[in-house]
């Protein structure tokens, strides 16, 4: 098995998701493909399934924010081909503010907490996933902390006093 | 519990306990909470519950300057905190795209690898205790305790050690480092044959970790497993090999591999390894002998590179490069960079994504733990109890890489 350069891996795509792939650019050492995010699963499934490709591991997955943009949130997925050692990274923006995306646990079992991390941090949503709740933060939180508009300063704590060091009351203007 | 009660409705006369092993159990090493449920002594199914210790780093690194994102990396996996804080500037220095000389690559490579070492052989002798061996655990703390001298040689810290700086190191190794060095490569051969010999031929020992939580090299990958726990199953994957950071790739050294990835094969990758790694910290001393290069110990890069405290004090350009610095100032690249290196248990990954501004824009750690804790239920359902604490410790969970 000769071992596909990206620029192949990016034709092949490109023949069969023609209208998923948005852009294509090499950041570092790693190829980035920008994604329509209804086609994210259907893209994976084909390079895992790929005899020539065989993108078997998912290295990492994860939510960011980028506020005051038109598609301000995105899901990052990185697969790896052990078997070429080549490792592509995939993003995919949205601008719903409750963002929808499939899950990946069909093929990855490995995605079932990275989403559910996802899902605690950035309030995404996945299709699919078997078990979709809070894994690191506590249950009954209602809010997504690592979206850029939640402060470091714990909103949910009121005895916090700041206003020394030229900081508002953490909480003050929930409670006024 | 939904699925425990599914179960039981499939089987009507048939009774279930629902045990919760933890969040505090002093079988479990740290904080972890599983709602087992027991036909006896058999687990038909596990519950994880993680986060008891979650921190929130990567919404505090958003907030911090790069320097000050080192000591949150120290608190993940804390057993082998060099391998951490060196995998974070192999980040920043490569999103700043800085070419370190290769005296600092070896003389991270030493470190590092002594770092593995003390990670390994906590986790052995773990699996030694819950087995009932306490003897091996207390004799091979020695051995911790000088690697852990080393690192106070350096540093001055010892467990969340903040060592080194984005380029290199503070300052050069010392003559005391040195020698201490050589006593502890001197002696720690000897030590840990003799751990071995308690261990790995033991008739009861094997008897008990043979067989016991196994997971096949299919599922490992699947379940994203990386490091020692997936070379156990059977799998060669190991970053230094693969993705080669620090002059790895200019070190000969192998990689073992198990074949059932049962406990017994985690406990004898994990002892390979430190075989490995005492002969790759043999061979960056006669690379640092043979280089011409005999005083570099940091990266010229003084935008990023705090300078010495004594020229701090008496000269001004390193007055202003330390404020800059420290301040987080200096000008950083747009970009994002995903750098990941050969931690205690696995694949560490940072994936950084920098606006040019003080602090990283995003910062995610790709931890081991968390991934390959996930598969935990799988492979203790259907054996004992105590397995599953055997389980456990030779997975080498460590909560704080798991909670972040």
């Amino acid at each position: 098995m000769t071992k596909p350069d990206i620029e192949q891996i990016a034709n092949k795509l490109k023949e069969k998701f023609s209208h998923a792939i948005i852009s294509q650019e090499q950041s570092y050492d790693y190829p980035v493909f920008v994604v329509d995010k209804n086609e994210l699963l259907h893209i994976i499934r084909f390079l895992y399934e790929d005899e020539n490709f065989q993108f078997r591991y998912l290295t990492t997955l994860c939510g960011i924010h980028y506020p005051g943009t038109e598609k301000p949130f995105a899901l990052m997925v990185q697969v790896h081909s052990l078997i070429h050692n080549i490792r592509l990274r995939f993003k995919a923006f949205t601008s719903d503010n409750e963002p929808r995306f499939d899950s990946l646990t069909s093929i990855f079992s490995a995605a079932n907490w990275m989403e559910r991390e996802a899902y605690d941090f950035y309030g995404f949503h996945f299709n699919g996933h078997p078990n979709l709740k809070r894994i690191l933060n506590v249950d009954d939180m209602d809010y997504f902390p690592m979206r850029k508009e939640y402060p470091v300063e714990d909103r949910t704590r009121y005895d916090k006093d700041d206003t020394m060091f030229g900081r508002e009351k953490a909480g003050y203007k929930e409670m006024n | 519990m939904e699925l425990s009660t599914e179960k039981i409705s499939q089987e009507k006369n048939k009774q279930y306990t629902t045990l919760n092993l933890g969040p505090t159990h002093p079988a479990t090493h740290g904080i972890f909470q599983n709602v087992l449920t027991m036909d006896g002594e058999i687990i038909v199914d596990a519950v994880s519950t993680i986060g008891y210790i979650h921190r929130a780093f990567e919404k505090i690194a958003e907030h911090k300057p790069f320097y000050q994102v080192t000591p949150l990396t120290d608190r993940m996996n804390y057993c082998s905190s060099p391998i951490n804080n060196m995998g974070w500037y192999m980040t920043v220095e490569k999103l700043i795209k800085a070419e370190l000389p290769k005296r600092v690559e070896y003389m991270r490579v030493i470190i590092m690898e002594l770092a593995r070492i003390a990670d390994h052989i906590i986790c052995n002798s773990v699996i030694g205790v819950d087995t009932g061996a306490m003897t091996g655990f207390l004799y091979v703390f020695q051995w911790r305790e000088d690697i852990y001298e080393l690192f106070e040689e350096i540093c001055g810290a010892r467990l969340t050690t903040n060592i080194g700086r984005i380029g290199g190191f503070e300052r050069d190794f010392s003559d005391v480092f040195w020698n201490k060095l050589d006593k502890f490569l001197k002696d720690f051969p000897a030590g840990l044959k003799e751990f071995e010999k308690l261990l790995v031929r033991n008739k009861i020992f094997m008897d008990r970790t043979i067989g016991c939580g196994p997971i096949t090299g299919e599922r490992a990958l699947n379940y994203g497993f990386s490091g020692p726990n997936l070379r156990a199953a059977g799998v060669d994957y190991d970053v230094r090999q693969m993705n080669p950071y620090s002059s790895y790739q200019d070190f000969d050294f192998d990689i073992p591999i198990g074949t059932h990835g049962d406990t017994y094969d985690r406990f004898m990758v994990r002892d390979g390894e430190m075989w490995q790694s005492l002969s790759i910290i043999h061979q960056a001393i006669d690379k640092l002998k043979n280089l011409p290069d005999k005083k570099s110990f940091h990266a010229d890069i003084p935008s990023f590179y705090l300078p010495p405290k004594e020229e701090v004090y008496n000269n001004m350009e390193a007055l202003i490069y330390h404020f800059k610095i420290v301040m987080g100032e200096s000008d950083v690249p747009i970009g994002e960079v995903y750098h990941c290196v050969e931690g205690g248990n696995g694949e560490l990954g940072y994936y950084l994504i920098s606006d040019g501004g003080r602090q990283p824009f995003r910062l995610h750690f790709r931890r081991p733990c968390y991934i390959y804790y996930q598969a935990y239920p799988e492979m203790i359902r259907g054996g004992f109890l105590s397995d599953a604490i055997l389980t456990m410790s030779s997975m080498n969970v460590i909560a704080g890489e798991l909670d972040a």
